[in-house]
């Protein structure tokens, strides 16, 4: 068997595997409740509901995403450009200190919210820049690089909690010291629980999808992910498009802790992120990086962890289906992917 | 193990009548070939002569048009991979297909035995130990291969063949990537194994190895056996006269109008150049003949800006230049470049038409402040389009689809469309069909007669000396001086090629 390209793929062809593998997603969603003890479609149901049944969990759902949009971004950068960040999550960590080290008084208003965030797109930057420097000069693999940095930061975050950065009134918890006023992202809409970090997820996506089709930066980066060679070849400076592309990536990666801090929980904890950062990798391929469909997918997850959350207080399943799922999901939507542009050919 | 086939100078290998066409190609014309045991056979010849071709309908991977392969007296099915690995064919590819991660001793058996089984491991050590004192080619079973040079892989590739109870070995072009003592190394294993009994094939276009290791020799050109010689009884020279020919191909077109030095290179050296001087003058065509794998490849990179000299002056239009020597520069100076890989170096395979048109200009021409002005990039490519007669839909087809000739119908006229001062083609026409070569060809003589100064690479030499008003000759890296049309001839263009009369010597 081998895989022909189609050159033309018709509308049955571009829109029936992405179809069947929802179709199939939900046969296995059904399949593992059925298997934990649960009647499927109740089960079904409870997560749909969980998700968009009401409009406290819609809100929910929405406050979900916006990281996992941020981070979904990060990815889809780097990976467009063929540059293996797998260190979301340390840059959303590096971002989410920033948040704290000047949102607890060390700026005041009315300053305080763009530059911390300015200051934390750039400590993210500068954590994917190490890697990427270390991959530009002496060709170490940036996989390893950026992964390992993931668990450098969870430590030293957790030093900082335990240490110079714990609250001195927290009773003892590892926590940070809450944000000033200043410093909180307001609410979208008064008495609404969805802060402006939703609003500013949305923006970066279209921005970065702006980058991406309209600028010299983003042929380059196209240019290096797809024929490094031929980019080279054609005298684009690789070397810088990469960098760029770190900073970029790392930028928003970083984004994604600070909205979180400053937005939604106020201080920082080490359970802020529950994978955030590697989540956005599945985010982004769903998305098959394309940064508006990285929007379209962060709902879509944050919908499924959310529902799972609110189906298994209902049903007693576990939560972990909701883990399943993705890995369901994300397997069947990239054979699907495949089969839209190419055919299995025998022999 | 004993040698299974009878007294030495059997014949082991026969191919009989050899005919592949690719479409309207013919890949393999009426190929005979005979080997016998204990013969190293070498098959000489450039790249598209057609070896690569032949080699593949031997392992069955093409079903030839005629002919038939006859191993060991009995003739092999085509088409199937299998039947010659078990009739006792190894083949030891320049990219080897070893596993890194495995020990010396698994990748032997990898394919042919389960791996995880304890019987016969210890068997398999043994055999593996005796074939390597017997060929003596040091290994260690255990060492992982990821921790093994490139010589001593190629030594794994050899024994895996010989474990498979190979007879036959094939070796296509073993020595582009080793050391000299490597490959030294190499020929002293070779000459033990047809002492052993063995058949070598050897594919190569390096001369001076074939007249080493080889005993008889076999020329291919254009799909056909132009000539087959004893080594004993023929030179270097010998052989370069065979690959160029009876007699050398008439110009094709007029001669150019000449005009001003455009690039000079003076003593320059770098990575595979050694003291190259070379001028190129702007309504010529200059040509540059060899066999390939001599500098070729680090010549045109040097004038393209994609390699930087070591040492030596680059000069266009008579000034050096002010920055590094880089792409931007070279693109800047004027130098219009058509790359030997269209596919890899020359295209973004999945970008558009019109993406592909704009690679090498989109800051220049096509983006303000960064912005990029893509109504801009599509009208210049649908330009190039209808300018240079490439078929296509349109300027948002991905270049993927496109046709060999079409897509370098296409890089043409990206490059044609700067105006270039100076235009270094390297092997502008390989692979094309003969309408979309004579087209490019039309097109770079137009570009010379324009005023731009022409370098012509290309191992075909009936194409430069058509085309050429002045040819160089490289040969292991240097330059032999320019020749003006007619002044070549057959016998002295082999001399060169053969790395012979050159006024440096190395």
């Amino acid at each position: 068997m081998r895989l022909e390209p189609i050159a033309h793929p018709g509308l049955a062809r571009r829109l029936g595997p992405p179809a069947a593998a929802i179709v199939a997603t939900v046969l296995v969603a059904a399949l593992l409740a059925a298997l934990a003890g649960a009647n499927p479609f109740a089960v079904l149901g409870q997560i749909v509901t969980g998700a968009v049944g009401s409009r406290f969990a819609a809100l929910e759902t929405l406050n979900r995403a916006t990281p996992l949009i941020f981070t979904g971004l990060a990815v889809a950068v780097a990976f467009r450009a063929r540059l293996w960040n797998i260190g979301a999550e340390a840059q959303l960590y590096a971002g989410a200190i920033i948040a704290v080290l000047l949102g607890t008084g060390a700026l005041g208003s009315p300053f305080v919210l763009p530059v911390s965030a300015l200051v934390a797109m750039l400590a993210g930057a500068c954590i994917l820049l190490v890697p990427v420097l270390l991959k530009v000069r002496l060709g170490v693999d940036e996989v390893v690089t950026t992964l390992l940095f993931n668990f450098i930061m969870v430590l030293i975050v957790s030093y900082l909690l335990e240490g110079p950065m714990k609250d001195p009134m927290g009773m003892g918890w590892p926590k940070s010291a809450a944000l000033i006023k200043e410093a909180r992202l307001p609410r979208i809409v008064e008495g609404v629980r969805l802060h402006w970090g939703f609003g500013l997820a949305l923006i970066s996506a279209v921005l970065v999808w702006l980058i991406q089709t309209r600028t010299t930066l983003g042929f380059e980066m196209r240019a290096v992910g797809q024929n490094i060679r031929a980019a080279r070849f054609a005298g684009m400076p690789v070397n810088a498009v990469l960098v760029k592309t770190a900073l970029l990536s790392g930028g928003l990666a970083a984004l994604a802790g600070w909205s979180e801090v400053a937005g939604l929980k106020g201080h920082l904890s080490s359970d802020l992120s529950p994978g955030f950062g590697y989540t956005g990798i599945i985010v982004a391929m769903l998305a098959l990086l394309h940064p508006l469909g990285v929007v379209v997918s962060a709902l879509f997850v944050a919908g499924i962890f959310v529902g799972s959350d609110a189906m298994s207080r209902a049903a007693g399943v576990p939560t972990y289906i909701a883990d399943m799922l993705l890995a369901v999901a994300l397997l069947f939507m990239v054979l699907a992917i495949l089969l839209t542009r190419f055919r299995v050919v025998r022999g | 193990m004993t040698p299974t086939e009878g007294p030495a100078g059997e014949v082991v290998l026969r191919l009989d009548g050899i005919t592949k066409r690719f479409g309207g190609l013919v890949a393999n014309d009426a190929i005979s070939l005979t080997l016998r045991a204990g013969e190293v056979v070498a098959l000489l010849g450039e790249n598209g002569a057609g070896k690569t071709t032949l080699m593949n309908i031997l392992f069955g991977h093409y079903l030839a048009d005629q002919g038939s392969v006859t191993v060991f007296g009995k003739p092999l099915p085509p088409g199937q991979p299998r039947a010659a690995l078990q009739a006792g064919v190894g083949m030891v590819h320049q990219h080897f297909t070893l596993a890194d991660n495995l020990t010396v001793l698994e990748n032997i058996r990898l394919g042919t035995e389960p791996l995880l089984s304890f019987r016969g491991a210890g068997a398999a050590r043994a055999r593996v130990l005796a074939l390597a004192q017997d060929f003596g080619l040091a290994v260690h079973p255990d060492a992982r291969l990821g921790s093994l040079s490139v010589g001593e892989r190629q030594r794994i590739e050899i024994l895996k063949a010989l474990y498979r109870n190979a007879r036959i070995l094939i070796l296509d072009e073993p020595t582009a990537v080793l050391t000299p003592q490597e490959s030294d190394a190499l020929f002293a294993t070779l000459k033990k194994a047809t002492a052993r009994g063995l058949s070598i094939i050897f594919i190569s276009h390096k001369l001076q190895e074939v007249m080493a290791v080889a005993d008889r020799c076999i020329v291919l050109r254009q799909g056909r056996v132009v000539g087959e010689v004893e080594t004993r009884g023929t030179s270097r020279a010998g052989l370069a006269a065979m690959m160029v020919g009876e007699t050398l191909a008439e110009a094709k077109v007029a001669p150019g109008p000449g005009g001003p030095v455009r690039l000079r290179l003076a003593e320059v050296s770098a990575p595979g150049l050694h003291r190259v001087s070379l001028e190129l003058r702007g309504g010529t065509i200059t040509g540059l003949a060899g066999v390939s794998g001599n500098g070729q490849a680090a010549l045109a990179d040097l004038i393209g800006g994609a390699l930087a000299p070591l040492s030596g002056r680059i000069e266009v239009d008579g000034n050096r230049p002010s920055g590094a020597w880089t792409p931007q520069a070279a693109i800047g100076a004027g130098v219009g470049r058509i790359p030997e890989d269209r596919h890899k170096t020359g295209t973004v395979a999945d970008f558009t038409l019109a993406e592909n048109t704009a690679l090498e200009t989109y800051r220049s021409r096509f983006a303000r402040r960064g912005v990029m002005d893509w109504r801009a990039v599509r009208a210049h490519a649908r330009a190039v389009i209808d300018g240079y007669d490439v078929r296509c839909e349109g300027p948002d087809q991905r270049i993927r689809l496109l046709s060999g000739g079409n897509m370098q119908k296409l890089i043409l006229g990206r490059v044609m469309e700067e105006a270039p001062g100076i235009l270094i083609a390297n092997q502008p026409v390989r692979g094309l069909d003969v309408g979309a070569i004579a087209y490019v060809h039309a097109r770079l003589v137009a570009a010379r007669d324009a005023g731009a100064a022409v370098l012509l690479i290309s191992e075909d030499l009936d194409e430069i000396t058509g085309l050429s008003d002045v040819i160089h000759v490289i040969s292991a890296g240097r330059l032999s001086r320019g020749f003006a049309r007619g002044e070549l001839t057959q016998a002295g263009i082999g001399l060169l090629m053969a790395g012979q009369g050159f006024e440096h010597a190395a």
